[in-house]
């Protein structure tokens, strides 16, 4: 063994700095294999897929981004409305209490109105029954007047005693019509 | 192992050298598949096995090997295209994770067990790859700056004296056409080829001094042999990442300069 080697080793000169011409071949083979496969068609792949990655990361942060706005956009809309909600409920709730406030004061002014009214209805009234009575009593009056004084007249005063006897009957008759009347 | 031992079999401790770097045929009578040339191609197998695991239906949200992956890729484009290409370094990008990646598993198989060689420490390795960039720089550089362009961007700085000229352009033109790929190449295989004799010569103490002759006065030599070669394993590791990340970073500054005059 040791022979072959010294004897290949003197074949080729045995200079380290001289290359073998079948290495260099099969240096060159290797070479290219390696650049073909790796080189042509692997890095071109990895590279398409570092730059997707790229945007795929960049597309992700984006989109963190618009659904942070929008959160916030949307977060301000409901506050908006909220607002909105809760001024349009104390404006109606004002509403309400004027409106309450308004229908009591008619409904109090009607019922005064109506009553007076009513008093004023009752004044009426009274006033002509008074009339009424008033008118009644005097023709009733004239008329006893003349009837109670032809009977004073008529009858000669005797005694007392009649006389106080026509006037009690007068005045029971008095009574009586006076009830009848009624 | 074998070689170790075939090679420490005399009487006398001999250090290794360069016959660790003459492998014989595997298969006797195929003289071109040797060790290195089987490691080369297992490399690429698992480069590309692994890169088509981690890409070929990469998912927006990595899961397992896509991880781990990713993570040379961002490593080679945050560290190594961006830097130099800027705006180009995607278009890039498919060469240089090529490189990056062969270049890290060329040079780990000097530390994976049983197989234990660095693929680069042999220079045909490298010369492929430095040569590649090498025809690749020109081209962009013609293509990008005109052949006059290139050649007066390279060698003739503005704003400089005119007798600068006279030392400055022999020494660009030499240092950008011949020196850059020379060393592009030399760097990677000297640092493997130097890694992998220390790591034999360390692991040789061990076995040599603890198996071969065991002696009360060398017993403490061979444990420390075998205490550094764990250490220089570890070293090895770093070296064989920082030179798959230089060999690549070069190459993205050589492609940069073509683009784009320097100056």
């Amino acid at each position: 063994m040791i022979q072959a080697a010294s004897l290949l080793a003197a074949e080729e000169g045995g200079n380290p700095l001289i290359p073998h011409t079948y290495e260099l071949v099969v240096g060159v083979f290797a070479f290219l294999v390696v650049l073909i496969v790796v080189g042509k068609i692997l890095t071109p792949r990895i590279q398409k897929t570092l730059v997707e990655r790229t945007e795929a990361i960049e597309g992700g942060i984006q989109k963190a981004q618009d659904a942070q706005a929008e959160a916030q956009t949307l977060l301000k809309q409901y506050k908006d409305q909220l607002a909105e909600a809760r001024h349009e409920a104390s404006r109606l709730r004002e509403e309400a209490r004027e409106q309450g406030a308004q229908i009591k004061a008619e409904l109090r002014e009607e019922a005064q109105a109506e009553a007076r009214r009513l008093v004023e209805a009752a004044h009426i009234q009274i006033e002509a029954d008074r009339q009424q009575a008033f008118a009644q009593l005097r023709s009733e009056i004239g008329r006893l007047s003349t009837d109670l004084a032809s009977r004073i007249v008529g009858e000669s005063l005797e005694d007392e005693a009649r006389q106080r006897r026509t006037v009690d009957r007068f005045l029971e008759e008095l009574e009586s019509s006076s009830a009848a009347v009624r | 192992m074998s070689t170790l031992t075939l090679l420490a079999s005399g009487d006398e401790f001999t250090p290794p050298g360069l016959e660790l770097f003459d492998l014989p045929p595997i298969i006797p009578g195929v003289d071109w598949f040797t060790k290195p040339v089987l490691l080369a191609l297992l490399s690429t197998l698992i480069v590309v096995v692994f890169c088509w695991s981690a890409f070929a239906n990469p998912k927006i949200v990595p899961r397992g090997v896509q991880n781990v992956a990713e993570m040379g890729y961002m490593f080679v484009r945050d560290q190594v295209a961006r830097p130099f290409l800027g705006k180009d370094a995607d278009r890039w990008m498919g060469l240089l994770l090529s490189i990056f990646f062969l270049v890290w598993i060329w040079n780990l198989m000097g530390v994976v067990p049983v197989l234990q060689f660095p693929v680069a420490s042999h220079i045909a390795f490298p010369i492929v790859l430095a040569v590649s960039i090498y025809v690749l720089k020109v081209y962009l550089g013609v293509k990008h700056q005109g052949p006059v362009g290139y050649f007066k961007n390279m060698m003739f700085p503005p704003g400089l004296p005119k007798a600068i000229y006279v030392l400055l352009a022999p020494i660009e033109f030499l240092s950008n056409m011949i020196i850059a790929p020379f060393t592009h190449a030399v760097r990677l295989f000297a640092n493997m080829f130097a890694g992998h004799i220390i790591l034999a010569f360390f692991s040789m103490v061990g076995f040599w001094f603890l198996f071969e002759k065991l002696t009360p006065l060398g017993a403490p030599l061979g444990v420390v042999g075998v205490l550094m070669t764990i250490a220089m394993t570890g070293f090895e590791m770093f070296i064989q990442f920082l030179q798959a990340f230089l060999f690549s970073m070069l190459a993205a500054m050589y492609i940069g300069n073509s683009l784009h005059a320097e100056h």
